[in-house]
């Protein structure tokens, strides 16, 4: 059964945050700063997006769902989308393009490089996501996208670093990502285990 | 010119204490009323029903900048404790039970005493300093303070030759406050200053602002303002302050020390961290604005700084 409607609803859906923002931006409600408000929403839900792609493989193998997968490269560009976005706001409305300051920034400021770091690893992740390059790349392709681990564990980084006090919030998101990356190890332990046992019945 | 010439104050221009007092008792008795009648702590957290402070006398050294609008001054706020958010004070700072309230003054002085808010207001005259703040985070307001020089106050208590800087206590009680039951400082939130600097006359101990009582999210009943240095420095809802000779450790050194000096002047030279020091958003504007060296108060208060480095001492 493939259910026509189900890629379109999940577009909309991840596209929700968006509209959100843009209509409390447009209706004033973002508070005395409402800049920082779009830099912080963006930023969290590319971490959010980061995350909800690597939650398809786990929804395939615990339940069995396998339209998860179908969504996980939609979900992907989704991350890239809001990732893209997040640093337009930082280029445009923190720093006016005033690239000499940019640069510096990326040098000085910790948060900013690991950010910086993360965003340009994703470029090439974008740019392989289509099926030409996925059949171009054979195994190479797998490798490559292993940086979806990478990314946001950068970006947890980049938020602890940013934060004055508190690290509640990305310590949240790192326990998330820990919990994502040990069902892999767990997942991976046991297909080794599995592949030993058959190996043992062949001989 | 940015700042104003000093006006002097004279008698009458002042709001009497016992107006003061009464007014205080009257709207909360008030409110009580009302927060019955309604039935919730609606009433409590409406800025409109806040004390209007009568007769306040325009101060020197104000600013002649546009305002922020009261709204946001009492919307956006730094104060970890009702909670991290910027928006976190306005929604729990209700909470905070701000009459009776005392204040302790101990340490290196001739008259330690326990105060009420009372006790410590009476001699004073109220005025109005409208201020630039600036916060670390770089974004900056312009605010119309109420209050009187905190050397008028400190000279009461007499302190003695070995007072070379003054600490301040925040009130730490978690039922009132709710951010502090999770451990995001080192609470209770203290803050310092070198003596000259509680001394100058544009050091505020602030108890209003745009001519009403403090909000409790502002830092209600009484707070400090150094105009020249992060917003940080001006710690709120004061209940203790201490004399000492050697020189106090701020909450925020004490959780970044490499972040986050004693002496935290706005200087746009110094980077921080996280944020470039060089511009600053001033709150309700599109584009960014160059940071002043303190803030823009160079020309009173770089004379406390000659011959220190800066860099070192940020
Ligand atoms: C994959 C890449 C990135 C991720 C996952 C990410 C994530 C985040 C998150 C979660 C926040 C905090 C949101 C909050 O406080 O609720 C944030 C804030 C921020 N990010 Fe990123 N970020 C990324 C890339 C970048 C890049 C490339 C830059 C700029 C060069 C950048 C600049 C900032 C800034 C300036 C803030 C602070 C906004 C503010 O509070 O004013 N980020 N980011």
């Amino acid at each position: 059964m493939r259910n026509e409607w189900l890629k379109p609803a999940v577009f909309l859906l991840c596209l929700s945050p968006l509209m959100v923002l843009g209509w409390q931006l447009y209706a004033g409600l973002l508070g005395a700063n409402p800049i920082d408000e779009v830099a912080d929403s963006t930023g969290a839900w590319t971490l959010r997006f980061l995350l909800i792609t690597l939650l398809a493989t786990p929804l395939r193998r615990y339940f069995g769902w396998g339209w998860a997968i179908r969504m996980r490269r939609m979900l992907g560009l989704y991350a890239f989308f809001y990732a893209t976005l997040h640093l337009l706001t930082y280029l445009w409305l923190d720093q006016f393009f005033d690239w000499g300051e940019i640069w510096l920034d990326v040098l000085d400021r910790p948060f900013i490089t690991v950010g910086m770091l993360a965003f340009v690893l994703l470029l090439p992740l974008a740019a392989t996501s289509n099926r030409y390059m996925v059949r171009r790349l054979g195994r190479g392709w797998k490798r490559l996208h292993r940086l979806a681990y990478v990314i946001p564990a950068l970006g947890v980084l980049h938020f602890w670093w940013l934060v004055k006090a508190d690290v509640l919030e990305p310590l949240v998101y790192g326990v998330l990502l820990a919990a994502l990356l040990a069902s892999r190890i767990q997942a991976g332990r046991r297909r080794r285990a599995g592949s030993a046992v058959r190996e043992g019945c062949i001989s | 010119m940015l700042i104003k010439t000093p006006t002097d104050l004279s008698e009458s221009d002042v709001t009497p204490y016992e107006i003061y007092r009464q007014r205080r008792r009257f709207l909360q008795s008030g409110l009580a009323i009302a927060g019955a009648a309604i039935g919730g702590s609606l009433l409590s957290r409406d800025a409109s029903a806040r004390l209007e402070l009568d007769r306040v006398k325009p101060g020197p050294y104000s600013a002649d900048e546009e305002k922020t609008s009261y709204e946001d001054i009492t919307s956006y706020n730094n104060f970890y404790e009702f909670g991290v958010d910027k928006s976190d004070p306005a929604r729990h700072a209700h909470k905070l039970v701000t009459d009776p309230w005392s204040v302790t003054v101990t340490g290196e002085v001739e008259k330690p005493a326990t105060c009420t808010l009372e006790d410590i207001l009476r001699p004073h005259a109220l005025e109005e300093r409208i201020y630039r703040l600036r916060c670390v985070e770089g974004w900056s307001m312009v605010i119309p303070w109420v209050g009187f020089p905190l050397a008028d106050l400190i000279k009461r208590f007499q302190p003695t030759s070995k007072a070379k800087y003054v600490e301040f206590e925040t009130l730490y009680d978690k039922k009132q406050m709710p951010g502090q039951r999770r451990r995001v400082l080192d609470w209770p939130y203290r803050e310092g200053l070198r003596m000259d600097e509680a001394m100058h006359p544009l050091t505020l101990v602030a108890v209003g602002l745009y001519g009403k009582e403090l909000p409790n999210q502002n830092g209600a009943p009484l707070r400090l303002v150094v105009p020249w240095k992060y917003g940080f420095k001006s710690i709120k809802s004061i209940v203790k302050i201490r004399f000492r000779e050697t020189q106090p450790t701020s909450s925020w050194t004490r959780a970044a020390p490499r972040e986050y000096g004693f002496y935290s002047n706005v200087n746009p030279n110094v980077s921080h961290p996280r944020w470039s020091q060089k511009r600053e958003r001033r709150i309700g504007e599109f584009l960014k604005r160059k940071t002043l060296m303190f803030n823009g108060y160079g020309e009173q208060v770089a004379s406390l700084y000659t011959g220190m480095d800066l860099k070192k001492y940020f």
